[in-house]
This record gives C-alpha cells, structure tokens and sequence, in this order.
C-alpha cells in the first residue's frame, strides 16, 4: 500500500487566490472592525470597548448625522426596489415576446447608462437639471408642464428623491439582463399549457412566469440592497463629500469617508470611520442572512 | 398559435413603450456629446440643436488637452483594468481549478471562504486596506488599486469559473495523466483554453466596476500622475465647473473609451448575463 503523498500542487494551485483574498480583502474587514474599538488619545492608540459605538448612536452630535444617514440610505433603497425593479421588470417582459423584432438593439442602447461612471451620469444629471442650463425647465414648457419645474437638486426636500431616481435610471439595465434571461429560461411548454388553460397574455405573465422569476428577483433585491447600503460614488460626484444640500443627500457611504478622511475643516478620525463601516457591515450582513434564510430557502419551491 | 400572443396593437404598444425607454437611456448621452461640440454661447441658447457649421467649436476640448492630463489617466486606468483583470482570471482559474478537479480535506470550506466576498462589499474594510497600503509603502502606487480590485474580482470568478470547469470532460484531463502530463500542464493546456468564454464574461464582468470605480482611487492613490480616468474627469470637472466647453468636453472625453469598449464587448457582455453565470 502507498502511503498518501501531500498533493503540493493543490496548495499551488490555491495559495495565489487564498493570500490575496485573505491579504487585502478578509484581513481588513476583520481589522477595520477591530480598529472600530480603539481610540486615538494623545497619539495613542488606546481600547475603548464599544464605546464609538455608543457615540455614534447616542452622542447627539453624531447621532444626529448617523441616524439621518440611515434613514437617507433606506428612502434610496426603497426608491429602487419601488422604481428600478419593476421598470427592469417590465422591459424584460415585453423584450421576451418571443416575435419581437430589434429586441438586441434595444437591449444594449438601454444598458448602455449601466456602463457608464457614476462621475460621468452625476454631472451629465446636474448639468441637464441645472436651472442655469435650461434642458429641463424648456423641456417641460413644451409640455405645458413649466411649473413643475425646482431645482431639483439643489432643493432639500427633492434632492435625495432626484439622486436615487438618477441611479435607478443608470442601473435599470441590470434587473433588465437578470429577469429576461430568467424569462428566456422558462420553457415553452409550460406556456403552451397555460394557453391550453386558456391563461395567455397579461394573465400568463401574472399567474406563470411571475413566481417562475420569484427567485430572480430575490437576487435582483438582494443585489440592490448590497449596492444601495454600499452606494457613494454618485453622490460624491454630484453633490460632494457633504453631500448637500444641508446634508439631505448623505448616506452611510459618505458620512463613512467624511468621517474617515476628514472633510475641510473637520480632522478625519480613522477609528469612528471603522465604527460606521461595522454598523454598514452588520446592516449588510443583517439583508444578505434574511435573503439566505427568509427568501431563498422559501422560493425553492417555485425552482423548476 | 393563440392570437393573443401576437396581436398588432400589442405590439405597437410595446414597440412604443421601448423607444420611450430608450430615449430616456440615451438622452443625457447624446445631449453631453452634442454640446460638446459646441461654442458656449450655441449651448446655451440651443442646447438641444446638433452643432452646426456655426455653432461648431472644439475650444472645450483644447482646454481639456492643455490643462488635464487625460491622456495619462487613460494609461493609468488601463493598467490597472487590464492587470487587476489579468490577475483576477490567472488565480481565480487556478483556485477554481483546484476546488472543482481535486478532493482534498477542507474543499467546501475553502469554497464557502472564497464564495464570502461575493456578498460582502470590500469598501466595508477601506480604513485598514489604507493603513496597510500606508504601512507598506504602496499608497499613490498603481500596485494598491490593482491588489484591491484583484481580492474584489476574485470571488466571483472562482464561483463561475468553477461552475464551468465542473462541466470540463473527466475523459480528456484522464487521458492527459496518461500521457504522463503534470497537473500544472493539465491545467494550463487543456482546461484553461476550454474555459476560455467563461473566462471572457468574468473578464467583462470586473472591466466595468474597476474602470468606473472612485472610491479607492479617491483613497488609495489622489497623487497626480496615478490618477485614473474617473478619478481625473471628477477632479478636472470640479476644477473647471463654471467653464461649460471644458466640463461637457471631459464628460465626453470620458464617455467614449467605455462606449467604445461596450460596443465591442457588448455581445460577450450580454451573453455572459444571460447565460446565467450570476444565478
């Protein structure tokens, strides 16, 4: 009998991945949330406990902001879940009718905002509703539509509601590609059958291929959370690190770099930036375990 | 056939509803590339007319080319695009490799382990990804924009490339033993190239994200002459915001390389969505 040799190509073939992932990605996720119990007093790096923590929920000054972060992050979420995915819904139905023509063309030009920078679509946004340009306001005088017109942006109780329809608009291509490609999964005989049952059209969508999709779009609202919670780039580049006006548009994203990196006058504090990155994490961590336990174990069922 | 499914008015309604949506995808595009083109005075008195004879002017782009480097940002945003991709495949593959062709001890942890990034954002760990890069001197340094998109690309690329070389022929890597061909060979000349249009939808998969992304470099390399496209165009447009020819032309000076990409890749792209690698 031989005895078992250590297969070294294994470990070869392995460690390139496994270091850099655990290096730069798994370390300093497990760091930054260590470094979340320290504080800095007189040059010092000293252990707090959970006492960022505290400040960051109770202490008025910053709770104030975190709190209003939070809520702004959720309202962006929920814009998108109530907005984009049933546009990408919708778009993927009709691109489905299997005698569509152009159906090819009119997927990629829709797609076409998903590949594009958030710097790109934040200025192009600003510049198009900028009352100084004109677009939107002389585009809603041709509709007889003129008074409708605010500057957006730049209007405390819109600006938020503005930014997160500005992002639904760049990403409604991906629940788009998702659910047509779930929609093209599902077979034909099965549609034969419900047309047999005298279920066609609007009513085959609702009753067949909707719950066949369920699972997609669990993935879809997944996806969405994990960005939204993880959003900063577009309101950086539209509204900058203060994410004005009067903070209406700050989410955890960028209260997490004002606090972290320092903003104008305001000394970035490393330790308070880890607190608010271990409040995204558990919040992130908090949606990915209700859709691993709540949604998907439940949606099986529908899986063809 | 039942008619219902292919009524002309149903289909007018849907063709309809699809050019609106389009329009809404694309005006913003077109609107910024068509000023661009344009004198100052022609975008703001017609901004919806395309340039004319008239109204023509590239005076936006000169103050692009002469006061932003945008042509060394562009290099740098490929670098760091085409190594970090390039690296994320190389390992990713031969990790994938590893977890789908081998049984060994440890073998569905180490793939629940790698599959753990697919969820959990790497943003979340900015403040010590910064203090190490301080730490070891790589900061304003193209390596830490790379490293850090290579650990961010490399989860899902082992997930999908495993899926793919699950499906790769018992017979045919077999065979190769036989001849007495080594593992690493086995590998490299016989997988790798039947995995290759996998290899091509995670390619085109990170090619979006890492081109378009601020945050690291914003944080890990604001140094001039690192600077990426995106980073370059944001800081440039914030420099010249009152100056309508030189931020339109640098919008547009960044919506091209990517259109440009798209249009090439768009097919690879498309299919790699649709082919269910994300499920």
């Amino acid at each position: 009998m031989q005895k078992p040799r250590i297969r070294w190509h294994i470990a070869v073939f392995l460690a390139p991945a496994v270091l850099v992932y655990s290096a730069i990605m798994i370390f300093p996720l497990f760091n930054t949330l260590r470094l979340a119990l320290y504080s800095k007093v007189d040059q010092e790096r000293i252990f707090v406990g959970l006492q960022n923590f505290k400040t960051l929920f109770m202490d008025p000054i910053w709770s104030e902001q975190f709190w209003n972060a939070l809520g702004n992050n959720f309202w962006f979420f929920i814009i998108h879940m109530l907005v984009q995915n049933p546009i990408g819904i919708a778009l993927a139905a009709i691109l489905s009718h299997p005698r569509l023509r152009f159906a090819a063309l009119y997927r990629s030009a829709i797609f076409i905002p998903t590949i594009l920078s958030f710097v790109i679509v934040g200025f192009a946004w600003k510049l198009i509703l900028s009352p100084i340009w004109g677009i939107a306001p002389s585009m809603l005088d041709a509709v007889g539509l003129k008074s409708l017109f605010a500057p957006w942006l730049g209007k405390e109780e819109y600006a938020l509601t503005t930014l997160a329809l500005i992002s639904v608009w760049q990403f409604v291509g991906i629940p788009m590609m998702l659910i047509y490609a779930a929609l093209l999964s599902i077979p034909e005989e099965i549609l034969e059958a419900g047309e047999i049952d005298g279920i066609t059209g609007a009513s085959a969508f609702w009753k067949i291929k909707l719950p066949l999709i369920l699972p997609s779009i669990g993935i879809i609202s997944i996806l969405t959370f994990v960005g939204n919670f993880n959003a900063f780039d577009l309101i950086y580049a539209a509204q900058g690190a203060l994410a004005g006006p009067d903070f209406s548009t700050d989410i955890l994203g960028t209260f997490m770099y004002r606090t972290f990196f320092g903003f104008q006058l305001q000394l970035g504090d490393p330790h308070m930036g880890s607190a608010i990155a271990g409040a995204m994490f558990a919040i992130i961590l908090v949606g990915v375990c209700i859709y691993l336990w709540g949604i998907q174990t439940r949606m099986r069922r529908y899986q063809l | 056939m039942n008619k219902a499914r292919n009524n002309p008015l149903n289909m007018t309604l849907m063709h309809g509803a699809l050019i609106l949506y389009t329009i809404i995808a694309l005006f913003p595009v077109f609107v910024i590339l068509i000023n661009s083109l344009k004198t100052r005075k022609a975008i703001f008195r017609e901004p919806l007319a395309l340039p004319s004879s008239d109204s023509f002017s590239l005076v936006g782009y000169q103050t692009v080319f002469k006061q932003g480097d945008f042509f060394l940002y562009m290099q740098n945003s490929l670098i760091v695009t085409v190594v970090s991709i390039f690296l994320v495949l190389l390992f990713g593959a031969m990790a994938a490799f590893a977890l789908s062709e081998y049984r060994f001890k440890g073998n569905t942890l180490m793939g629940l382990y790698l599959a753990l990034g697919i969820m959990i954002p790497i943003r979340i760990g900015t403040v010590a990804i910064l203090e190490m890069m301080v730490a070891t001197g790589l900061v304003n340094s193209l390596w830490a924009l790379i490293l850090v998109y290579t650990a961010q690309g490399l989860p899902l690329a082992v997930f999908i490339l495993s899926e793919f070389m699950r499906q790769v022929s018992e017979d045919l890597k077999n065979a190769g033993r036989i001849d007495g061909l080594s593992e690493y060979t086995i590998f490299f000349r016989l997988v790798l190239p039947l995995v290759r249009p996998a290899m091509a939808t995670v390619a085109v998969f990170n090619m979006i994200p890492i081109w378009n992304d601020l945050w690291f470099p914003l944080i890990l390399a604001p140094a001039e002459e690192v600077k990426t496209l995106t980073l370059g165009s944001q800081v440039f447009i914030g420099q010249f915001v009152t100056d309508w020819n030189a931020v339109l032309s640098a919008l547009s000076m960044a919506i091209l390389p990517v259109l440009i990409l798209y249009v090439i890749f768009s097919r690879q792209l498309i299919r790699g969505i649709t082919s269910g690698a994300v499920k």
